[in-house]
């Protein structure tokens, strides 16, 4: 599969919670090959079934894997002297925003500047403080009469960023939290076309993730997975960020383990990755994991969880960078740990 | 258009030489002689039409536009592979996260990160970024994988792309070092008309650094009048105070009768303002005294000489993209052009 290039296509696409439909209409077409069914649902979900060759006589069984497909982004507030005042969705650190080109999704998409007033007419003091979000405007360079015709309060913005490729295989671009893990379940569910599996998968895009897992809530309790994995970036180790919060780059994917996962799932995610030599890590997640896994884990009667992180630099950032590798192996973990889903293992989790 | 290309070349102070090429591509056949000089600056020589023999003062004029821009300069490489790096020129701290750049001669990709809002207390997001903890990472996975790519040293400019945002109106566009490459290419359009005078239009070296490259071209060409051609200050956005918005976007060439560097000559301005005038031409002048430019050198160089700046608003310079107007652009051309030609006749006191 062509990795580079599907995440290329997702991290282009403007998604901000609530608006992902330019990027489930790609997750959708690269989904489409390898689906028995695919279907959105009321709150945006795309959800995609392929499913298993369970024996004759044992229950049906399906895994759900969930990764978002919506990213964090600016909404229009207010128009001001032809400038355009904006709040932002989802957790945006206001200081990244100076400087920052982005485009409004007016009638037609704008390109615009988060404008920042240059040094010369600064004065020191002022250096020393944040523009905070009352003061800092986008810039389309469009004249007021015209702006107010095209641009909208409630109109979403998105950041502005090429996808670029760095050195050893690292690419950089926005939203990859989590477009690399969409990126991740496509390419799963394509490595599984060429393997046996006995459950059914369940492989979604889920919405407003960004906003408090909202996507994978009401996924969830529409799917009924006997078990679900949850894939979603982790904090990769980077200048400024402690070892002890941060996981390797292109160490692979950091298996979750913690309150919020079920232990036989991080077992057996842990014993087929060391089987298969697959490159992995172990994260531990106190508390709040704040990803789907989250969410999923108390719907309905409860689901069985694990995650995978796949290490990300400069999350929520418009540079966030991943290895590509990673991503990769992601991937194939996913699959051998699916192709290894049985009644022996439906038995141990005390599944019904 | 040579402003789009000028734009997205890259030309941080003390390495403006791709910046230099494309200018000596476009002013190829519209000069007698150019040639660059220790510091970089490239001056051409338009020679005038004017007999040698005939007694007319100015005999020789300046035009002068700074080629560089302000930047980072790679400082030295971090044991995980990024890269520290100093600031080259006056840039705001609090610009510098969350930004794509490129980096050395071969343009490696890089980006400057921070970090994961998740990881950062909520006090301290109210506290500015601390610079001495960003890094320029090009994906180099360690220390030795990056000393195979970049040297202490290395030019590092922002990654921006020029691009029409309005094709009506006060035609806007946005792009990277406006400041100065839309006076460079003033200076190429200025080049294309013949005048009685000798014209030396000099594209200058590491303005953004005090001023040096035009001091020394100053003093090279000994001029009897200069002007300063710059993309300046435009701060007409919204704001709590009442500060004046120095320059205003789409009411045409910004006229310098001070700034820190200079007090323009009068006689100077007038001509501007009369040409402007007489033409129909919007103008305005510079409201604030900020920021100092080449005419800060070059009124100073040997025993005085009369300058005057004249120049096209840019709002967000010294960012990575800024954005000017195309016909504050042409206004500026056009009134330079008359008042260049004015000139010709002497200048009234």
């Amino acid at each position: 599969m062509d990795t580079v290039g599907l995440l290329r296509d997702l991290s282009q696409a403007s998604g901000v919670s609530g608006y992902e439909d330019e990027v489930q209409a790609i997750v959708r077409q690269a989904l489409e090959p390898h689906a028995d069914t695919l279907r959105i649902d009321a709150l945006g979900n795309l959800i995609a079934l392929k499913r298993g060759k369970q024996a004759d006589g044992a229950p049906t069984r399906a895994v759900m894997l969930a990764a978002h497909a919506d990213e964090i982004g600016l909404m229009v507030k207010e128009l001001e002297e032809g400038f355009i005042r904006f709040t932002r969705v989802g957790g945006v650190d206001v200081r990244i925003l100076l400087g920052q080109e982005v485009v409004v999704h007016g009638e037609r998409p704008l390109p615009g500047i988060v404008g920042s007033r240059p040094p010369h007419i600064t004065p020191p003091e002022e250096r020393e403080k944040i523009v905070g979000l009352d003061e800092l405007f986008i810039d389309v360079g469009i004249p007021e009469e015209r702006l107010s015709k095209l641009v909208h309060v409630g109109d979403i913005v998105t950041m502005r960023r090429d996808f670029l490729e760095l050195a050893s295989g690292c690419v950089c671009g926005k939203a990859f939290d989590d477009r690399a893990g969409v990126v991740a379940v496509v390419e799963c569910m394509e490595t599984l076309s060429t393997m046996d599996h006995l459950w059914d998968v369940y492989a979604v895009a889920t919405s407003q993730e960004e906003v408090g897992l909202r996507g994978a809530m009401v996924s969830a309790y529409g799917i009924v997975p006997d078990v679900a994995i949850a894939v979603d970036v982790g904090f990769g180790a980077q200048p400024g960020v402690d070892e002890a919060e941060s996981v390797k780059m292109d160490a692979g994917p950091a298996i979750a383990r913690g309150p919020s996962i079920h232990p036989l799932m991080y077992e057996k995610l842990v014993a087929t990755a060391k089987e298969h030599e697959v490159p992995h890590q172990t994260e531990i997640i106190a508390g709040r994991s704040g990803t789907d896994a989250w969410a999923i884990q108390v719907t309905r009667e409860g689901i069985p969880c694990g995650l995978l992180s796949i290490p990300l630099r400069y999350m929520h950032t418009s540079v966030e960078t991943v290895c590509i590798k990673d991503i990769n192996r992601t991937a194939r973990l996913m699959a051998l740990f699916i192709a290894g889903l049985d009644e022996h293992f439906a038995e141990a989790m005390g599944l019904d | 258009m040579l402003l789009r290309e000028l734009s997205e070349a890259r030309g941080v102070s003390g390495n403006e030489g791709p910046v230099r090429d494309i200018i000596l591509e476009a002013v190829g056949d519209l000069v007698d002689e150019h040639r660059v000089d220790a510091m970089g600056n490239l001056i051409c020589l338009k020679k005038g039409r004017r007999q040698s023999s005939e007694q007319a003062w100015p005999r020789k004029v300046m035009i002068a536009a700074h080629l560089d821009e302000v930047g980072l300069i790679v400082t030295g490489i971090n044991g995980d592979g990024t890269l520290r790096f100093d600031k080259v020129g006056g840039i705001d701290d609090r610009i510098l996260l969350s930004k794509q750049v490129l980096v050395g001669q071969e343009a490696l990709p890089g980006v400057i990160g921070y970090r994961p809002i998740h990881l950062i207390p909520r006090k301290e997001r109210e506290r500015v970024a601390d610079p001495k903890k960003l890094a320029i990472d090009i994906g180099a996975a360690d220390k030795s994988d990056a000393e195979k790519l970049v040297q202490p040293g290395n030019y590092v400019s922002f990654r921006t792309a020029f691009q029409v945002l309005d094709e009506e109106g006060l035609r806007t566009v946005k792009g990277k070092a406006f400041d100065d490459r839309v006076g460079c290419a003033m200076l190429v359009e200025l080049l294309k008309e013949d005048y009685a005078f000798d014209l030396y239009a000099a594209f200058t070296a590491q303005e953004e650094l005090g001023l040096r490259g035009a001091r020394v071209a100053a003093y090279a060409i000994n001029p009897d009048v200069a002007f300063v051609h710059e993309g300046t200050v435009c701060d007409d956005l919204p704001k709590k105070k009442d500060l004046s918005p120095v320059t205003e976007l789409g009411k045409g060439p910004a006229i310098t009768f001070m700034d820190r560097s200079v007090i323009t000559d009068r006689r100077l301005v007038k001509l501007l303002v009369t040409t402007a005038e007489k033409l129909g031409i919007p103008y305005q002048f510079k409201r604030v005294v900020s920021g100092g430019t080449d005419a800060g050198a070059i009124h100073l160089t040997r025993e005085g000489v009369p300058s005057v700046v004249v120049s096209v608003p840019s709002r967000y310079i010294h960012a990575p993209v800024s954005l000017l107007s195309l016909s504050d652009f042409d206004y500026t051309v056009k009134l330079m052009r008359a008042a260049l030609h004015t000139l010709e006749g002497g200048l009234e006191s």
